[in-house]
């Protein structure tokens, strides 16, 4: 199990290095001179020309992709445009809101989404099958700012139970996490659906069922159980979407992380800034997926094996 | 010849007999008609203003009403519809040829070249395609074409994997040794024998694939990233239209619905063909 677990780790390497490198890469090419941008135009070319030597921005590429990676592995990605303070410790103090909002809207989307694609699939074509999946297609179809501002409209201008932004309250959390959760709660309840459809129709349920096993026990242990392992694949990766979603959906309710840090680094050319979250961002999706990876050998039986004896 | 014909044949009445998908269809092809026709169809100018007519409610000369600079909300609905079909289909175009050529160099020759391909491709994957076109988009600069391009760039890997999946379970098949037999060369093999047979699911994942570009250009103008004013995309129109959204709702209220419909249709056509290209493919 451990060098399984070891493995994963391991492969996690490369990957933070190419992703660093994409990163470094797209900053390189952005138009622009970044000593010029730190110094503002008021500033004159000897200055500027002494912080790019400074800066090592006359260096050859990789000699700064090296120096990029041996500050990024201390936490140095470079300093923000319009408030000089370093990008990491901006993105860092931004980074909870957005953890929050994602974790919970998470919470919401497996809660919700799992017993829904249940229930579908154990009442395949009925009323309640067909309106929840209705309901999951508009949920892929919508785009989330768009939902985000119908629900303001809604539950903050007409009826007024909710605020319309901000983050600092259990309430304020709820519009914007339902918000999140809605495109990967229809994405979950359609896959839960279909992994159970697929696992009800083999034949050790029909062993159990035969065995005069209680429906119940039936469909959430010997189903469910076997279900599960595609279901957690896709719950992985709709934390990629959450993450992308939480860009959208922190500026629709002004939630001050690291989405809406982004947003307002777009709008003022803040380069480093931006660069900076979608790195960031990047990393966490990657190690979320690998801690999906590792809840792997836990939920399927057949990994344990593998690694069994050796 | 006879045999592919009835193939044909057969998908099509499995895709008629679909209904959902047939709706999506005919949606679809309302919109490129919008599209294609906007400047007849459109009662007035989308850049045209007049600013007596500013937040207007809908009414009988404007049916969605104006936005705040006056100017005719379903003009520029109708020839926002041009904008997401036209970055919908270069943004998938780019993905898909770029990403194919590389699914099928890496499958067809395997190996060494297989694995850098594919390793790159599981890089690109690990970052958020959002994310990821985020960070191109505002590598490259302004513009819609800026963004037609990030948006498909970031699309790349996922076709490269599909067609590859595809190029790995035919590359052993007879047809294709026979071709290696008479002397075809790689290109014309790769082009003319395993491209071809691996089509049906790059087919539905570039349907899908267009509802997502576009999904993901609206987004990307609603945090304020490519498109300029007085460009009618629907992300930007709902962009500027938040800030009245407790008085004037409609402003953002039909820009939305114009890319939900849009969405929806997609998805409709795209899990239509998936289960009539490959009955097996269904879910």
């Amino acid at each position: 199990m451990w060098r399984y677990i070891l493995r994963r780790v391991v492969a996690f390497i490369p990957v933070l290095l190419g992703v660093s490198f994409i990163i470094f890469l797209l900053l390189y090419m952005t138009p622009g001179d970044p000593a010029r941008m730190l110094l503002g135009d008021m500033a004159t070319e000897d200055r500027v020309q002494a912080l790019r030597q400074e800066m090592g921005l006359n260096d050859p590429f990789f000699v700064q992709f090296g120096r990029y990676i041996l500050n990024a592995l201390q936490g140095d990605i470079g300093r923000s445009y319009i408030t000089k303070h370093p990008v990491t410790g901006e993105i860092l103090a931004a980074f909870p809101a957005t953890l929050k909002l994602a974790i919970f809207s998470v919470i919401i989307a497996i809660v919700l989404g799992i017993p829904l694609g249940i229930v579908s699939a154990i009442r395949q074509y009925s009323l309640f099958d067909t309106v929840a999946m209705v309901f999951a297609l508009v949920g892929i179809s919508m785009p989330v700012f768009w939902l985000g501002l119908l629900l303001i409209l809604f539950f903050s201008v007409h009826l007024g139970w909710f605020p319309a932004s901000g983050f600092d309250s259990f309430r304020a959390m709820v519009l914007p996490a339902v918000t999140l959760s809605t495109p990967s709660l229809a994405v979950i309840s359609r896959m839960t659906r279909s992994s159970m459809l697929e696992v009800i129709r083999q034949d050790y349920i029909r062993t159990a069922r035969a065995k005069g096993q209680k429906e119940s026990v039936v469909i959430w242990r010997h189903a469910l159980g076997n279900a599960l392992i595609p279901i957690v694949t896709i719950v992985g990766l709709q934390f990629g979407g959450l993450l992308e979603g939480a860009v959208l959906t922190e500026s629709v309710f002004s939630v001050p992380g690291v989405g809406r840090l982004m947003v307002e680094a777009i709008k003022t050319r803040d380069y480093p800034l931006v660069q900076g979250g979608v790195l960031y961002m990047a990393v966490a999706f990657s190690l979320i997926n690998l801690l999906v990876d590792i809840v792997y050998a836990y939920v399927d039986p057949r990994i344990k094996a593998q690694y069994q004896g050796r | 010849m006879a045999k592919r014909r009835s193939n044909a044949r057969e998908i099509l009445s499995r895709f008629r007999r679909n209904r959902l998908a047939l709706f999506g269809a005919a949606i679809l092809i309302c919109l490129c008609v919008l599209a294609v026709f906007a400047d007849f169809i459109a009662p007035y100018s989308y850049e045209e203003q007049d600013l007596l007519l500013s937040l207007d409610p809908p009414s009988r000369d404007h049916p969605f009403g104006a936005d705040e600079f006056g100017r005719d909300i379903l003009s520029r609905v109708i020839h926002g519809a041009r904008v997401s079909l036209q970055v919908g289909f270069v943004a998938v175009g780019i993905g898909m040829i770029l990403g194919g050529l590389l699914g099928a160099v890496a499958g067809f020759y395997g190996k060494r070249t297989d694995n850098i391909i594919m390793r790159t491709m599981d890089i690109l994957l690990s970052i958020p395609s959002t994310l990821l076109a985020i960070a191109i988009a505002a590598s490259l600069g302004p513009g819609l074409f800026n963004l037609m391009v990030a948006v498909g760039i970031a699309s790349v890997p996922r076709y490269a994997r599909i067609v590859r999946g595809s190029v790995l379970s035919i590359r052993n098949q007879e047809f294709i040794e026979a071709a290696k037999a008479v002397g075809s060369s790689d290109a014309r093999i790769i082009v003319r024998h395993v491209l071809p047979n691996c089509m049906a699911p790059v087919i539905v994942q570039a349907t899908l694939g267009v509802a997502s570009a576009i999904l993901n250009t609206a987004g990307l103008s609603f945090i304020g990233l490519g498109i300029q004013p007085p460009i009618p995309e629907w992300g930007a129109m709902l962009s500027s239209g938040r800030t009245y959204i407790r008085d004037f709702p409609h402003i953002t209220l039909f820009p939305g619905l114009a890319i939900m419909m849009t969405i929806l249709a997609l998805n409709f056509v795209g899990d239509g063909l998936r289960d009539a290209l490959d009955p097996k493919l269904k879910r």
